[in-house]
């Protein structure tokens, strides 16, 4: 196989850990920075696989097994804390959350 | 050669599909919509994974981002309940003038990205013919068994974090109430 599909792939790697980031920029909805992260997590892991492709190594595949451990635990514990603040402030507006005083 | 030319057709558009679901996604109003495009991303990536010689990744990409992610963020979805108030709300916050800055900042951050990939000789790949699940596992158990070890405590300190984060409390105590009654 050509190294052109290793390099596209990290470049659609590249392209949709922006499109998070921009997501995380603009969004005020606490679910849709969760969303964001999200795509950025994808992102990486596509870098991974990518990486372990372009090698022939069992190694990327495991490291995205990480990621998405890692990815899974945050959207429970965030997902926790959106609930509970939204029934603290009845809003999910980022904007609103700025004092941590409990 | 025409499985060079169906390989090609299959990878690029779903790099495509991808990347426009993506960007849809963070231009929904609505959260159900987000989720939905959500999904189809992550699909279109478990077929670039697929392609990219990684199967067992591409399988667990759809069990569990467009499989149980998925329904956990619908479930919560569901339970803030949020209706036409708050998609009026999400585009009255979301003006054009916003999104002008971080979107430069993103494309400079890419094109550098871009450049540092070509401006010199990348690295040549061996080639690809597919990493098989047995190896995967071997190593996943073999040298690579702190992972599995760290990823299970990872988890159990999800779940007990979420579970003690969004446990209902008694209505009459909110945690206002808490700090007053343990100052006072």
């Amino acid at each position: 196989m050509d190294s052109q599909y290793i390099d596209h792939a990290l470049v659609l790697a590249g392209i949709l850990f922006c499109l998070g980031l921009v997501g995380v920029m603009v969004r005020r909805n606490l679910i849709f920075i969760m969303i964001s992260i999200e795509v950025m997590l994808n992102a990486s892991g596509l870098a991974f696989i990518a990486a372990g492709s372009a090698w022939g190594q069992t190694e990327g595949q495991i490291m995205f097994l990480a990621v998405m451990t890692l990815g899974a635990a945050e959207v429970a514990v965030g997902l926790g804390l959106t609930l509970l603040l939204f029934r603290h402030y009845n809003s999910v507006n980022v904007d609103q959350l700025n004092q941590l005083r409990g | 050669m025409i499985w060079t030319y169906l390989y090609n057709i299959v990878f690029y558009a779903s790099c495509g599909v991808t990347v426009v679901a993506t960007i849809l996604m963070i231009t929904r109003h609505n959260a159900v919509h987000a989720l939905l495009y959500l999904i189809i991303s992550s699909l279109s990536l478990a077929i670039i994974f697929y392609l990219l010689g990684a199967a067992f990744a591409a399988a667990l990409e759809v069990i569990v981002y467009a499989g149980a992610v998925m329904i956990l963020f619908v479930f919560v979805v569901m339970m803030l309940n949020q209706g036409q108030r708050s998609a009026a709300q999400e585009a009255a916050w979301l003006p054009a003038r916003g999104w002008i800055l971080p979107v430069i900042l993103a494309a400079v951050l890419l094109t550098l990205l871009l450049l540092g990939m070509y401006s010199e000789q990348p690295l040549q790949p061996y080639g690809v013919n597919g990493i098989a699940v047995k190896d995967v596992g071997i190593a996943l158990f073999g040298p690579y068994v702190l992972v599995v070890e760290l990823a299970s405590f990872l988890l159990l300190a999800g779940l007990v974090g979420a579970f003690h984060i969004a446990r209902k409390m008694p209505t009459n105590i909110h945690l206002s109430n808490v700090e007053e009654a343990d100052n006072g």
